[in-house]
């Protein structure tokens, strides 16, 4: 009597144990660096995954800037208390992969059952954020790559129904623009993103030695002895004449505000503001992108993907990496692609992703339009040694030091020459120092 | 007999201190002591290792240019912002203090931007100032060339200066009229009776009775705006055009947060704060001694 009722009580205990632990998801959590619309996008994704599947629950959380993500996820990992998951820029790309803070994304998914084809990623992509023999660190998330914004209405007073193909089209188009009354041909913020990163792979220049630092820490920048100085010279002598103008927040419009009310009639820009100058423009104003124009008589390369990557810390339980794995499966299906791709302007990182957008009609439609030449752009060309990627430290110090260089060109306070090769010496002065912080670690 | 209470035990009253004690070393020798480890090593960020160099992260930051440009810009700054802070302060606490028209809602209204936090005030500026879409751009619209911030190294450093020294005139204005108000009014009536005329009453009278706020106003305005002009620059200009609104306080921000080099950061705060304590000892070496509590 006795024995069979501690048996119904423990029956009963285990039933009730059991359906709580089923009932229980496992949590974790996911840091980015996203705000507005495009955060808003990233929890969107997010409560997709959790609504997809009942074992794991991904919270999310915005921390503010690129920047800020990444401080507060360092700040934490030191502290022991990280995310699952980071969203880290394209910038912050090394000092992560130099560090023993991150769980590679191919072990992460190999460990939790996981086939992924890796070959399905587009290589410009892929490359980026892989390591020397081609396995992918983290996950390719928000990518994007640089194009040529211009206005069709405008274009078209000119007489041209397509963008110019070359850096000498533009600037004639840019001139014939100034003469049909355009104030404002060409937008700039003195961003080296569009015109030294991508402009230098596009024409297969190198920014720095040792492959862009891919071969070793001890890389050297080098853009002041390539055709960069050209580009910097041409586009100082269309400012001179009237053709570019300077837009920053201080003059009192960026450059996808001034393209998108058509004040400017050419921008330098991310793909990823095509929703928003769709969303943002001028009624009936006819516009398109383009791939960024090549010096004249070079063969176009592949451009370098930007954005930012999601990575997977150490230091987490085996149930927040199971969750972790399944939510990046979970992104990497095809119709988590055409979510993301159609709610922001991020392109698809996989080819199949990209297949099935197009299979679903998506670059037919008017407001997507386009999108598909950011992916031509990228894989313009097989990868060379100046296409693969950038792998310089204190990367941020160094887009900076350039960015000084261009304001004090512009302000004609030093020439293009002097003013590049200073900014050459600090940058090399913050590589050397970069490489002496990682004495002794090797590229993985 | 005097009575007196005393605690005879020294526990009791280490016991009053150690909250005092513990949160000033919470918040501040433990980050200094972090800081001042990490300014004699390469730390790298997500850790995993750093090297003892020394004195090389001083010797660097000492041999860049760009630094000795922020501790000058940082000083220019300073004197620029005391000065006009305090001045329109003082002009202001005098005018309320006189009693003038409507002196009573202007004494509320001044204060107020105070209570405006450093970036929103550094927005709403940065509009004013904008030189194509703000209330400048229509004095500027013919010619760019007389005000153009976002190119022009000057034009930006005097929109953060007057952005910053518009938020602080207001604390200098709070301080100053309550000195004012304290001075007691049977000195300014005999002077009045003596035939003194307002300007001498502020020469003569005022002024000098309110040296000590004077004084105490200037080490907080010179110290404060070594430490809080990031705000403002953060959102004004980034430190630029081309680091023309760099501060060592921004600088700082930049190298460790964004670019990621924590020891230098480390030795520039270190730089920072012995610049601090300097210039607060020579003020109260030099200018308290002419001062006159009273």
């Amino acid at each position: 009597m006795k024995s069979k009722l501690i048996a119904t009580v423990a029956t009963l205990l285990l039933a009730a144990a059991t359906s709580a632990f089923s009932a229980e998801r496992i949590k974790f959590e996911m840091w980015h660096g996203l705000t507005g619309d495009l955060g808003g996008a990233v929890e969107e994704v997010c409560k997709r995954f959790n609504d997809s599947q009942a074992d794991y629950e991904i919270t999310c959380t915005s921390q503010g800037s690129y920047d800020n993500a990444l401080q507060n996820a360092i700040a934490a990992y030191r502290a022991k208390k990280n995310p699952t998951i980071v969203q880290v820029f394209d910038a912050g790309t090394l000092d992560l992969l130099l560090s023993e803070a991150y769980v590679p994304a191919r072990k992460l998914m190999a460990d939790n059952g996981y086939k992924i084809n890796w070959e399905d990623y587009i290589p410009a992509i892929s490359n980026y954020y892989a390591n020397s023999k081609g396995e992918l660190n983290s996950f390719p998330f928000n990518s994007s790559t640089a194009m040529f914004y211009w206005n069709k209405d405008a274009f078209a007073k000119i007489g041209k129904t397509s963008a110019p193909k070359t850096w000498d089209e533009t600037f004639d188009a840019l001139k014939a623009l100034k003469s049909a009354g355009y104030e404002c041909p060409m937008a700039w913020n003195y961003d080296t993103w569009p015109i030294m990163e991508q402009s230098s792979a596009i024409n297969n220049l190198p920014i720095a030695t040792k492959a862009n630092g891919y071969q070793g820490l001890d890389a050297e920048f080098a853009v002041n002895k390539t055709k960069f100085v050209d580009i910097v010279k041409n586009l100082k002598k269309a400012y001179d004449d009237g053709l570019v103008k300077i837009k920053t927040p201080d003059t009192g419009a960026t450059i996808v505000q001034a393209f998108a009310n058509a004040d400017c009639q050419v921008m330098l820009s991310s793909i990823a503001d095509h929703g928003t100058v769709g969303k943002t423009q001028k009624p009936d104003m006819q516009w398109e992108v383009a791939m960024l124009p090549t010096l004249t008589g070079v063969e176009r390369h592949n451009s370098l993907v930007g954005g930012a990557s999601l990575w997977a810390l150490q230091g987490k339980t085996d149930g927040e990496y199971k969750g972790a794995a399944a939510f990046f499966n979970f992104i990497a299906q095809p119709d988590s692609t055409l979510f993301w791709s159609t709610r922001t302007g991020y392109i698809p990182v996989t080819k199949s992703g990209f297949e099935f957008m197009k299979a679903q009609g998506f670059y037919d439609k008017a407001p997507y339009k386009g999108r598909e030449l950011a992916i031509a752009s990228l894989n313009a060309s097989p990868i060379t040694e100046n296409t693969r990627g950038i792998r310089l430290g204190g990367f941020v110090q160094i887009r900076k030091e350039m960015r000084d260089a261009l304001t004090d060109i512009f302000a004609n306070k030093v020439s293009v020459d002097d003013g590049i090769n200073a900014a050459v010496e600090r940058s090399n002065a913050v590589l050397r120092k970069f490489e002496k912080t990682y004495a002794g670690k090797m590229l993985p | 007999m005097e009575k007196r209470a005393t605690f005879s035990k020294t526990s009791v009253g280490v016991m009053f201190v150690l909250p005092q004690i513990l949160l000033v070393f919470t918040f501040f020798y433990w980050p200094t002591g972090a800081a001042l480890y990490w300014a004699f090593t390469l730390e790298r960020p997500w850790g995993g290792g750093n090297e003892w160099v020394g004195l090389d992260n001083f010797r660097q930051v000492f041999a860049d240019r760009a630094y000795w440009g922020s501790i000058s810009r940082s000083i220019i700054f300073a004197g620029a912002t005391s000065f006009l802070s305090m001045g329109f302060g003082l002009l202001l606490a005098v005018a309320c203090d006189r009693g003038l028209k409507f002196y009573q809602a202007f004494r509320t209204v001044f204060v107020w931007p105070y209570a405006v936090v450093a970036p929103a005030a550094a927005l709403a500026f940065r509009f004013i100032f904008a030189p194509e879409a703000g209330i400048f751009s229509a004095l500027v619209k013919s010619n760019h060339e007389f005000w153009n911030p976002a190119q022009n190294g000057y034009h930006a450093m005097t929109m953060i200066i007057i952005c910053y020294s518009w938020k602080y005139a207001a604390y200098c204005f709070i301080f100053f009229l309550a000195a004012l108000q304290s001075i007691p009014r049977s000195v300014i009536e005999a002077s009045a009776l003596d035939g003194a005329g307002v300007l001498r009453r502020v020469r003569d009278i005022q002024l000098p009775l309110i040296t000590p706020t004077f004084f105490f106003l200037l080490v907080i305005s010179i110290t404060d705006s070594f430490q809080d002009s990031f705000g403002i620059v953060d959102v004004m200009t980034d430190g630029g055009p081309a680091k023309a609104t760099e501060f060592m306080v921004y600088k700082i921000y930049f190298d460790g947060f964004r670019g990621l080099d924590y020891s230098g950061a480390a030795a520039q705060s270190i730089v920072l704060m012995f610049l601090m304590m300097v210039l607060t000892f020579f003020q109260f070496r030099f200018i308290e001694r002419r001062i006159h509590y009273s």
